[in-house]
């Protein structure tokens, strides 16, 4: 085994582009079986470009029966209709054929595969007076030999042949039940190449409403359309297909899945704005929504802190320029960009945490987890001490059983819920509406005050 | 240990010969163009590229200039194009203004695309449509199969996984077929063929109709595989991926390197003992030197200096990947992943895994660990409760973008990050209790609900194959004993599992339960006409064919498999994968 190995290895080594033939009665036939049988093996793998004589256009567009050379230089003419060219005009089924020039014997031909098809095998082996089984002699052979067989290939035999390459045409596929057994027999197939194939014809040759409706119970072939719909960038046709469908949600995604192509901002808002209305789940409108108002925000901060930065008169943009712009950026980063910039802002202003974290309902956690970072960056550190305060003392003082205490310490150190839910908890409206005076204009707390005060259902002290 | 039942593992088949067919046959693909030329290649062959040629060969055939596809030739560019591509349409347009830029300036040249390994259809559609069908030659480079190493050969097809799982595309059948026809005839007749999976099914069926019309010349002669296991990545399996480490450089790491090929298929703690024998070795080797005489030193240093010399260099770039692994797995991170992955693996905790997976959203903490440790906890519980769902799902949209909305949509629909239906949780009975109790027990219950009002069958699975092996004592990671030793004793990745147990079997008898839970298309074939005596030496040797990728962790549990019970697997791939790029294959970009 290794031997034969290592005279193989030499071979390939040393064979570049030396001619060879099989029918050589040279000894170094025996040492090239292995390598043969390799290549051999390879033959259905590689294109075999020079049966031009098969090569019909799966699309039905005429390609010809004219060698590759001629096409190279006809230079687009290959596949117009126009019939300056007749060769390159194709009859129903028969072709001119052209007698190849006999190339001479590379490596490449090793390449070149021997067509496959059983009833090819048979014709080829019949023609065949050789017993050996190569392949490269056949490549001589005129191609007048060949006979064609297009008009008479079954919608099976057609898929086998695309499956291996061939072109095909498919322009006599004309009833609608041909076009479907085509369509079964290439799924059946299990080759997506060849089944995106005939549904380019199908959908070339049907009306819309008559192929969505046939797909509908074709999964697989439905599939593979929406695949290559998406890959070609067929935007509204795919729309359409869905709509067909009754795939509300896949149309608004498929829709909303377009922002990611739009570059600029003002557009890609406007564009969002517009997804707002599309039928998806409620829960992923109100995503949609929260991304639209998120860019909204994210111009208009944009644009002020660009000309806060340019007009160099902020200390703090002088000293952290930004290294990047917040445009399209995620929630998250968004509030931890506003509170290493614009952290003591009022809640009025769009660019303030408070305001940022009542639109957009961000929780407890994650506000105060993203402001301790920005903060501790900025080395704020009585921001840092704050927020720990609150957040921590805040559990602590709730836990103070002596209610008297409890709102001392809670007044003291700020821990504004505790003091609004102990009030509640009194039935205290006088000393509850007094306390707003203590938190911040249209803050969250002052909204949980007006709230309480406003519930009917508790029946207050005073 | 057991080692006196074992029996030598049989030879690997050489696998060079399959690069030097991808290597010739390029070659004569590019003298196709005679003369010289530009090359363009696409970015994802180009190292598949590097491991079968080089640039001087591609010199040697005329190669001028080589681009990356996407970008624009330089003014000064040769008479003649070569595009060497994946057969996508958005290349294809690239080429197409190309072509057509030359046709308004009126300047001549010659186009060549090269598709590998296969053109389709659609592509020469696009052409068509661009105007520029006829003005360039189209050609295929074959080129399925890549060695990656002795045992591994990858058909370098990472978009397998996408396409098929996700879109149900099945435009690389075809080339799988082909990929095992070509083995077949190279190192076969397979004498047996088991397979699980629709894709594996189809695969299968599309490989025989191409042999049937083939003259199967491989037949009497001696095979090499004797069989072949074919099966769906899917949604067949998902470990945890405990194992894997940025690699920072890049180095070819295969059995070619001494050091590499001993410790690879250790686990990472058993490494470090190995690397520091080896330098002591090393050491002692160099220490010969003092008290040599001149006439040793002289023998020392023309023969064995050279080879200590290499050696070194392998060792300190090993002990350096080595720290550099480290540095990561000891950030507290890193172990508090691995708990919360072998808890989620084991169903407890579920509560604490899920807050752990909160706070890593909420600090930003990469996107893709993210969302592997949610798919994890979907996959392991059969779908992540309602509530917890749209509540992780908005958290994740704040954190890393509302766009990522797409990417629930597509982990959705492939089945990874589910939502249980809300038929099958009891909410209200939880709901009632969560208010008798305080937050942490009520989610201890809440999981005890569930795991009796629900069946999941990742849990019904794992229990069936005993992928968890049960714990007794610490597990030896220096001498492993089964399979899950690549996970540190926690998990036995499934695929193995089922290979192993199939094998074993020889057939599907008795795995009807698993087989109905993983939802079936398993199939056993003979050749009849193979010898199937297990005294045959390539009876022992198993072509394992993982469809959309398959990991280091399954590569290195199934060696060990192999080792254990004296035959070799090789490993065919679509490509070498983690559970990382299969999140990023699932991550919508803009197109």
């Amino acid at each position: 085994m290794s031997r034969v190995r290592a005279d193989e290895e030499e071979y390939w080594h040393s064979s570049k582009f030396r001619a060879f033939t099989f029918d050589d009665e040279d000894d170094e036939l025996s040492q090239l079986k292995e390598s043969k049988r390799a290549v051999n093996s390879l033959r259905d793998i590689v294109d075999d470009d020079d049966d031009d004589l098969e090569r019909v256009s799966w699309s039905g567009e005429p390609v010809g029966s004219i060698s590759w050379s001629i096409k190279e230089t006809a230079s687009g003419s290959a596949s117009s209709l126009d019939g300056r060219d007749s060769s390159l005009q194709k009859g129903s089924s028969s072709y001119a054929a052209l007698p190849k020039q006999a190339s001479s014997y590379s490596l490449s031909s090793l390449f070149k595969g021997r067509n496959k098809l059983p009833s090819f095998q048979s014709l080829s082996d019949a023609l065949t007076d050789t017993g050996v089984k190569s392949y490269a002699p056949e490549l001589r052979r005129p191609k007048a030999e060949y006979k064609d067989y297009s008009s008479d290939w079954s919608p099976k035999d057609t898929v086998r042949r695309m499956q291996r390459g061939k072109v095909c045409s498919l322009e006599r596929f004309r009833s609608l039940q041909d076009k479907l057994v085509l369509l079964d027999e290439a799924v059946a197939g299990h080759d997506g190449n060849v089944i995106t194939a005939v549904l380019i014809f199908l959908k070339r040759t049907l009306r819309r409403e008559i192929l969505f409706r046939e797909l509908e119970v074709r999964q697989v072939a439905l599939c593979h359309l929406i695949h290559f719909l998406r890959e070609m960038g067929e935007q509204k046709f795919l729309l359409d297909l869905l709509r067909f469908l009754d795939r509300t949600e896949e149309v608004a995604l498929s829709q909303y899945r377009e922002h990611l192509n739009i570059q600029d901002v003002e557009k890609r808002r406007e564009f969002l704005k517009g997804c707002i209305g599309l039928p998806f789940s409620a829960e992923d409108t109100s995503h949609i929504q929260d991304h639209y108002t998120l860019l909204e925000r994210q111009i208009i901060i944009e644009a002020n802190d660009r000309h806060l930065e340019t007009a160099g008169q902020s200390e703090l943009f002088r000293k952290y320029p930004r290294k990047a712009s917040i445009l399209n950026m995620p929630l998250v980063t968004t509030l931890f960009y506003s509170c290493f910039y614009h952290y003591t802002e009022a809640e009025g202003m769009f660019s303030s945490p408070t305001n940022l974290k009542k639109t957009f309902k961000i929780p407890d956690k994650q506000y105060v987890l993203t402001a301790l970072a920005a903060r501790a960056k900025l080395r704020a550190w009585g921001d840092v001490d704050a927020l720990l305060t609150t957040k921590v003392l805040q559990e602590y003082v709730r836990l103070v059983e002596d209610v008297e205490t409890r709102l001392n310490l809670a007044t003291k150190y700020k821990c504004h819920d505790v003091v609004i839910e102990t009030y509640r908890d009194l039935k205290d409206r006088i000393q509850l509406t007094a306390y707003k005076s203590k938190v911040e204009r249209g803050s969250a707390e002052e909204e949980k005050i007006h709230s309480i005060l406003s519930n009917v259902q508790i029946r207050w002290k005073n | 240990m057991a080692l006196a039942g074992r029996r030598d593992a049989p030879e690997l088949p050489d696998f060079g010969i399959l690069k030097r067919l991808a290597r010739d046959q390029l070659v004569y693909l590019l003298e196709q163009l005679p003369g010289k030329k530009d090359l363009f290649i696409e970015a994802d062959l180009m190292s598949p590229l590097d491991r079968i040629a080089n640039v001087s060969i591609l010199k040697q055939h005329d190669v001028d200039k080589l681009y990356k596809v996407e970008t624009r030739p330089a003014p000064g560019a040769s008479d003649q194009f070569c595009f060497l591509v994946r057969p996508r349409l958005r290349t294809m347009r690239f080429i197409a203004d190309i072509v057509n830029a030359d046709k308004m300036s009126g300047r001549s040249r010659k186009y060549k695309i090269i598709f590998s390994p296969q053109k389709f259809y659609a592509c020469e559609m696009v052409l068509e449509e661009e105007g520029v069908f006829g003005d360039v030659t189209c050609d295929e480079w074959s080129f399925y199969l890549l060695p990656l190493d002795e045992d591994i050969i990858s058909m370098e097809l990472p978009e397998f996984f996408r396409d098929y799982f996700l879109e149900g595309d099945h435009r690389w059948i075809n080339p799988v077929a082909r990929a095992l026809q070509l083995l077949n005839s190279l190192y076969g007749p397979f004498g047996k063929t088991y397979g699980i999976g629709r894709c594996a099914k189809m695969s299968y069926e599309l490989w025989r109709d191409l042999e049937e019309e083939s003259e199967s010349e491989g037949q009497g002669r001696k095979p090499e595989i004797g069989h072949v296991f074919l099966m769906d990545r899917g949604s067949v399996d998902f470990g945890p991926d405990v194992t894997s480490s940025d690699k920072s450089i890049k180095v070819l790491l295969n059995s070619q390197d001494k050091v590499f090929s001993q410790i690879r298929n250790e686990h990472f703690s058993s490494v470090f003992g190995f690397l520091s024998q080896k330098s002591r070795n090393l050491q002692a080797q160099y220490d010969r030197r003092r008290g040599m005489d001149i006439k040793q030193m002289k023998d020392f240093v023309s023969q064995e200096l050279k080879g200590l010399k290499q050696e070194h260099r392998l060792l300190s770039l090993h002990i350096g990947a080595c720290e550099s692994i480290m540095k990561k797995k000891t950030k507290q991170d890193f172990q508090e992943t691995i708990k919360a992955e072998h808890s989620l693996l084991e169903g407890f905790d579920i509560r604490e895994s899920t807050s752990f997976i909160e706070e890593h959203i909420d600090r930003q903490v990469s996107p893709i660990e993210s969302l592997r440790l949610m798919c994890l906890l979907s996959i392991t519980e059969n779908g992540l409760v309602p509530k917890d769902y749209r509540s992780l799902k908005t958290q994740y949209l704040q954190s890393y973008g509302p766009e990522h909305l797409l990417t629930f949509h597509n982990l959705k629909r492939i089945g990874l990050l589910t939502e249980q239906s809300a038929g099958e949780t009891l909410t209200a009975v939880e709901s009632k209790v969560s208010k008798l109790v305080t937050d942490r027990a009520a989610g201890k219950i809440t999981d005890a609900f569930n795991s009796l009002a629900r069946k999941s069958n990742f849990r019904a699975i794992s229990k069936k194959l005993g992928l968890i092996p049960r714990l007794d004592g610490e597990y030896d990671l220096k001498m492993p004993r089964d399979m899950a030793y690549v996970f540190g004793g926690a998990y036995v990745p499934l695929s193995c599992k089922i290979i192993e147990q199939v094998l074993e079997r020889r057939g599907w008898q008795g795995l009807e339960e698993v087989v109905r839970l993983l939802n079936g298309n398993e199939f056993c074939v003979s050749d009849s006409t193979v010898e199937d005596s297990p005294a045959c030496e390539s009876q022992r040797v198993v072509l394992a064919v993982f469809l959309g990728g398959c990991t280091f962790s399954e590569i290195a549990a199934l060696r060990f498999l192999g080792k254990e019970r004296g035959c070799k697997f090789i490993f065919l791939t679509t490509a070498i994968t983690n559970s990382a790029r299969m999140m990023e294959a699932m991550i919508e970009a803009k197109a």
